[in-house]
């Protein structure tokens, strides 16, 4: 109970800390997002109108009573207002949130799907030879860009074999260019900790006493490798969230869908911050929960590490940082 | 159970009974390391894996001689079009084709090179600089301040890299310099964690103790003995980041936050044929393929160099 206590306490501390990194990135620096937008000569506003303009975004107000309103603001659920539209920013994303999270779990799924496909490939009995075509996939995967996978695909699906309609696809078909294009990058990762904890428990003694008494490759693939060596993916949960948004924010840009990704490019171009702060806090949070959730889970689900050696759990995650 | 599969298992067991020590051995002192994870298994199985790392180097060389003398590779100017030639498609002259306004792709490939190569050059001295210094002082100092350290990189990776380098781009403004930085500022937390469990790693060491026994002040034992021990990994690790950082760029560039238009930079190129994706398949395929092989390029010189490192 103390761990899990301990635990929270530092999931809340880093999320404290990422709030206060956003905001002095974001917030805090010189880039004053409202004078952008106002001192525009074509609005032909007089200084003063425009002092009033920034009290009524809280611009004028000093920076720790800023940060001490966003903060309570945020706890809120309040994200406050984009200065391109004036709309509040939980507003613009509740709009869009849905879209994103249909694309990136179908995306997630196909990824795991594609994954295990890969490493099951990698490791069948009866295809040794050309074992490695697939092992060397992960990192074909990985080197490929995302936009320019999403533009082959409709190059090749709408324009070639005109399989999927570019103008006006079903909400169906809309959505297979756009999954597999987020798929792709998203099952590198998984698929390569996939292979590699394969091959370590390949080499454990039990797998050798196993096949001693006669088991044939399947079974000990089935039964005895799969199950252990599922567990190490899961520690990636929070990478592959961080992935999956900056892959959603490539997809729908090339697909043109609305959703958060579209939104964070917009907002990067309007200059946006209010929009841009909400959304990395946002994503900084799903990251810390669902890698919290894992480090309490993982001792649930292997047994190995029980109440006792709980305090290694966090010590064997390793946090690759791919970017995309 | 069929003989013929008995046979396979029987064959199967010698190959990996035989084996299982030593690799196990090895695979536990490669733990640690999470770039290298096909690289082993295929000079195991094939034998000869050095030709995939000698085709990455000099592929890696050849682009880097485009960035330096462009005119030698290609004669046609990247940003003036001749209109007589537009849109064709890749022939002997235009290897890559011609864009709509005449412009002959190679050659904005190839002159498109220095902005890619810098930019990736930026983002990882901004990484090493900023993400070693911290490391090291994290490593090398007391638990308190350590913890501290480390747990401030610890934000940095819960904000998703896209984001943090947008983030990043917001602030300073788009350009290609602006570009580079934001991606570099997303790999500091990856040369943080880095150097510190190398510095933690190599103090531990005999020598190390022995260094300082023998009276060894700490910036020269860090310079003599810490630093050469953990070049390997860190070397490593930025041939990598220079392959993400090449991929970063290019999406940023993508999204139109890098370099601005007439400039031939790889992701943008591919932003504008993206117009013409119905008519012109090669102004968006040929691009992007230059692009996945020297991001894959990199990637395998990086685990070359790791795996170098743990035979030595």
């Amino acid at each position: 109970m103390r761990y899990v206590l301990g635990r929270l306490g530092q999931a809340a501390a880093v999320l404290l800390a990422a709030f206060t990194v956003a905001f002095i990135l974001l917030q805090a620096m010189p880039g004053d997002a409202i004078m952008i937008k106002f001192e525009n000569p074509e609005l032909g506003l007089s200084p003063d109108q425009i002092a009033a303009l920034r009290q009524a975004y809280g611009a004028d107000t000093p920076l720790p009573a800023q940060y001490l309103h966003s903060l309570l603001g945020f706890l809120g659920g309040d994200f406050g207002y984009s200065i391109q539209s004036g709309t509040p920013v939980r507003q613009l994303l509740a709009e869009v949130v849905p879209g994103t999270l249909i694309l990136a779990a179908l995306g997630f799924v196909s990824a795991v799907i594609l994954a295990v496909g890969i490493t099951i490939l990698a490791n069948l009995p009866g295809l040794r030879r050309i074992a490695d075509v697939f092992r060397s996939l992960p990192s074909l995967f990985v080197a490929v860009p995302v936009f320019w996978l999403g533009i082959v695909l409709i190059q090749v699906f709408s324009f070639q074999l005109r399989l999927i309609p570019v103008i006006n696809p079903g909400p169906i078909e809309g959505l297979i260019l756009p999954v597999l294009t987020l798929a792709v990058p998203i099952s590198a990762p998984i698929a390569q900790i996939l292979i590699r904890s394969v091959d370590d428990v390949l080499g454990y003694p039990f797998v050798a006493v196993v096949r001693a008494r006669g088991a044939d490759p399947w079974w000990i693939l089935w039964r005895n490798v799969a199950r252990n060596a599922v567990l190490p993916a899961f520690t990636m949960a929070g990478v592959l969230f961080g992935e999956l948004i900056g892959g959603a924010v490539v997809t729908e840009t090339v697909f043109g869908r609305a959703g958060v990704g579209r939104l964070t490019a917009d907002a990067v171009t309007q200059q946006d911050t209010p929009i841009l702060l909400a959304i990395v806090l946002l994503s900084a949070t799903a990251f810390v929960v669902i890698n919290l959730v894992v480090d309490l889970l993982y001792p649930v689900l292997d047994p190995r590490l029980g109440p006792r050696r709980r305090a290694r759990v966090a010590a064997p995650r390793e946090r690759k940082v791919v970017s995309v | 159970m069929s003989i013929d599969e008995r046979e396979a298992a029987a064959e199967r067991e010698i190959s990996v009974g035989g084996t299982a020590p030593a690799e196990r051995d090895e695979r536990a002192a490669r733990l640690p390391d999470p770039f290298t994870p096909q690289r082993r298994s295929l000079r195991e199985r094939i034998g000869r894996p050095r030709i995939a790392v000698v085709l990455s180097v000099v592929w890696l060389i050849l682009v880097v001689l485009w960035a330096l003398f462009p005119s030698v590779f290609t004669p046609f100017d990247p940003i003036a079009g001749n209109a007589a030639e537009a849109q064709q498609a890749p022939s002997l002259a235009h290897p890559f084709g011609t864009d709509a306004t005449g412009r002959d792709m190679f050659s904005r490939v190839v002159y498109g090179s220095i902005n890619s190569l810098s930019g990736a050059l930026i983002a990882v001295s901004v990484g090493f600089v900023i993400g070693t210094a911290i490391g090291v002082f994290a490593g090398s100092s007391r638990r308190l301040v350590d913890d501290i350290l480390m747990r401030i990189v610890d934000v940095f990776l819960a904000i998703p890299s896209l984001l943090l380098s947008l983030s990043i781009i917001i602030l300073l403004g788009f350009g290609t310099a602006q570009a580079a930085i934001a991606v570099g500022f997303t790999s500091v937390a990856a040369f943080a964690r880095l150097s510190r469990s190398e510095v933690v790693r190599v103090r531990g060491t005999d020598y190390v103790e022995a260094a300082f026994a023998s009276g060894g002040r700490f910036l020269p034992v860090l310079w003599r003995h810490v630093l050469p021990n953990s070049l390997n990994a860190v070397l490593a690790l930025a041939a990598l980041q220079f392959g993400t950082a090449v991929l970063s760029i290019s999406t940023l560039g993508f999204l139109g936050y890098g370099a601005p238009p007439p400039t031939p930079e790889w992701g943008l190129m591919i932003a504008e044929g993206r117009n013409y994706v119905a008519t012109a398949w090669w102004l968006t395929t040929l691009p992007g393929a230059v692009v996945v092989l020297v991001v894959l390029s990199a990637n395998r010189v990086s685990a070359a160099i790791a795996a170098r490192g743990r035979i030595s």
